[in-house]
């Protein structure tokens, strides 16, 4: 893939769906038992699986006026846990393809940026803002602004932040790293040429 | 070589940055990259895809821990499902030249557990894996740290990672710590300290009087709940006993090789006056056992406290608190001691080690395992279980009514058949609390380290372990 091809990501216009909860763990988001495949493509299929059985038909993502919803409100500390890429391939394949939250773990950002899924965050204010005007009209389209790191939904326009380098690499289409890796060319082979325990000491 | 007043995350850093990126972020060599069968298969089709060739397959290496029974590892497994990932990664290794430690080499184990006993996790190297508790790999002075499978398939490619520089914390742990104190309680109390999200945007250097007295496997213990604190990585400073630790390691370098290399790795470590963004002293003295009562690895506290009370908490934790203490159905106020257990699980990255077993096997054989618990011990590896065999502790465990395994990740995370069942309620040595963690949705699990699991196996209830033995020295 050449970097002309990749998809620059400048804007999420979609309806959003909101998961109430701090440090909800990827074991939630996709449970372990799932992962035992080969390859992403049913991931989608069992996201929150445990969470939307236990709370008997009331998991927001059973709720049928979250339907379609293509951004989801979280609260803090979003993915923390296991570093698995099905977590993020899980949200992604059910429709997902934005995350608003007040903070996210650093391992679940990270896949999120290399499968070019936005993470906004916003101030815990903004936040609670945000999640009552969705909660009371969510057949509300809301935008955002990943330039700006803004997110504007009918309650107005609220300021986030998305981390300047995964924001100008998802603006630029640089979000798919590997072949920006690949561009060092030589320099690979020179930087490892200079390190004891990979050409021997 | 190194400038005054570097600390080793800054000499590691730099010596392998192959270059910035547009975006400040720096484009990092990979030296050491370790897969398993549950994060690796997708990248190398992702690979395949895009018709590249895995860059350098001698710096990759395998194993297959997570979906692997305990009881019987003969071919084929008898879930097809665990066999289908355990060929496809068998497949995938033999067709790009990585090296691969099966089941039936002798080597096999837990991936965090092998790296370090084969002498492939080394002082000054970056080590990466699609597997949050790569940070176990810092106990020796190496950067290392958990990936996603889309940068598993950027290693792959090109051996080097995309990423952001990490704030260096440094963690002092003074003094001597308590006997019956374990690496585990040190790290559980660190989380409960820092929180859970601490660690975010840090590497974890930790040091001071009682980490440097550590030997090299309660280092790892440390150093692999880093990631439970938010830490992506955590760190110890190379010394003699990590030197020590490394000679005659099947790859480990030999002879006059080994002697420069030591010298390396003595350089690498923090400079006396070395620079922080952040200083944080805890007093190991002060350290008890510590039992987790809730639904992550934050929500722990001594095995002589109570378990918290929701109305006594900020308005920020409360909710929180209420939650784990509605799924984990633990009485607030009460004490945690005398909490019934269903099942003790010993084993695990955290705590699957030889010492760890031997501690354990100390509490086992002073009793055996109450009536209606399910005790298991599963070796983190192949090599741990020979050991253990060869000191007898597999007939001390089993004499006791434990239970005694093949190595794996086992109930960790029960992607293979030991599981917790309903909702059963676990005393755990592995790194992990979260709701369903176990394998049953309802499941339950309490955190602490391996030597309270085995007290706890025995009485039937969370106890302390110093009271079940005065002898339990450290
Ligand atoms: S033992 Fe547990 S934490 Fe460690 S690698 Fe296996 S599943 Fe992960």
């Amino acid at each position: 893939m050449s970097q002309s091809e990749m998809t620059r990501i400048t804007e999420i216009k979609a309806r959003a769906c909101v998961i109430r909860g701090d440090d909800i763990d990827t074991d939630r988001i996709i449970p372990a038992r799932f992962m035992k495949v080969i390859t992403f493509d049913d991931m989608g299929l069992h996201c929150f699986e445990d969470d939307r059985k236990a709370a008997k038909g009331l998991h927001p993502l059973e709720d049928e006026r979250f339907k379609g919803a293509g951004i989801l409100i979280v609260g803090k500390n979003f993915g923390c846990g296991s570093s698995r890429e099905h977590a993020p391939q899980s949200l992604m394949r059910f429709g997902f393809s934005a995350f608003v939250g007040e903070s996210f773990a650093e391992i679940f950002a990270g896949n999120c940026t290399s499968l070019g899924l936005v993470c906004l965050t916003l101030g815990s204010d903004e936040i609670e803002t945000l999640r009552e005007s969705i909660e009371l009209e969510p057949d509300q389209e809301v935008q955002i602004d990943v330039a700006q790191a803004t997110i504007s939904a009918r309650t107005g326009r609220l300021q986030g932040e998305i981390p300047a380098g995964t924001r100008d690499q998802l603006l630029e289409g640089r979000w798919d790293s590997t072949s920006v890796l690949l561009e060092a060319g030589e320099a690979i082979e020179q930087t490892a040429s200079g390190i004891g325990y990979i050409r021997g000491y | 070589m190194s400038q005054k007043g570097q600390n080793l995350f800054d000499k590691v850093w730099q010596a392998h940055k192959v270059r910035e990126l547009p975006g400040g972020q720096t484009q990092l060599l990979v030296g050491t990259h370790l897969i398993h069968e549950v994060t690796s298969p997708q990248a190398f089709a992702m690979l395949r895809e895009l018709n590249l060739p895995v860059r350098f397959p001698e710096r990759t290496f395998a194993t297959v821990d997570h979906i692997i029974p305990t009881e019987n590892q003969s071919r084929p497994l008898s879930d097809p499902l665990a066999e289908a990932m355990l060929s496809e990664l068998e497949k995938n290794c033999a067709e790009s030249g990585v090296t691969f430690f099966g089941p039936d080499q002798g080597q096999q184990g837990v991936i965090h557990v092998i790296g370090p006993e084969l002498g492939l996790t080394l002082p000054g190297s970056t080590i990466a894996c699609g597997d949050s508790h790569t940070s176990t790999h810092g106990a020796f002075g190496a950067i290392a740290f958990g990936i996603g499978t889309s940068q598993v398939r950027d290693i792959l490619a090109s051996q080097c990672l995309a990423l952001a520089r990490l704030k260096v914390r440094r963690i002092e742990v003074t003094g001597q710590l308590s006997s019956g104190v374990y690496a585990k309680d040190v790290i559980l109390a660190i989380i409960r300290k820092l929180g859970v999200n601490g660690g975010v945007g840090f590497a974890y250097e930790y040091g001071g009087e009682a980490i440097e007295a550590m030997d090299m496997e309660a280092r790892m213990t440390l150093c692999n709940m880093s990631i439970e604190g938010g830490a992506r990585c955590g760190y110890v400073n190379p010394d003699e006993k990590t030197i020590d630790y490394l000679r005659d390691r099947p790859f480990s370098p030999k002879g006059d090789a080994f002697e420069r290399a030591a010298e390396q790795w003595r350089a690498v470590a923090s400079d006396p006056d070395a620079q922080y963004d952040d200083v944080i002293t805890l007093e190991g003295e002060a350290i008890e056992p510590s039992v987790t009562w809730g639904i992550h690895p934050g929500h722990n506290i001594g095995v002589l406290e109570e378990i918290p009370t929701p109305n006594r908490a900020t308005n920020e934790e409360r909710a929180g608190i209420e939650e784990a203490l509605e799924y984990m159905d633990l009485t607030p106020g009460a004490p945690i001691q005398g909490t019934p257990v269903d099942v003790a699980f010993i084993g695990s990255c955290t705590n699957g080690r030889i010492t760890d077993l031997r501690e354990a096997a100390k509490v086992a054989q002073t009793g055996h395992v109450k009536e209606g618990v399910r005790a298991l011990v599963v070796p983190g590896s192949q090599e741990v279980a020979r050991q253990a065999e060869a000191e007898g502790l597999d007939q001390v465990f089993r004499d006791a009514g434990f239970q005694w395994r093949q190595a794996g990740c086992s109930m960790c995370l029960a992607m293979n058949p030991d599981k917790l069942i309903g909702r059963e309620l676990c005393a755990s040595s592995s790194n992990r609390n979260f709701k369903g963690r176990q394998g049953s949705p309802e499941g339950r699990t309490l955190l602490m380290s391996p030597a309270m699991v085995a007290a706890a196996a025995l009485a039937g209830y969370v106890v302390d372990v110093r009271e079940v033995n005065s002898d339990v020295a450290k």
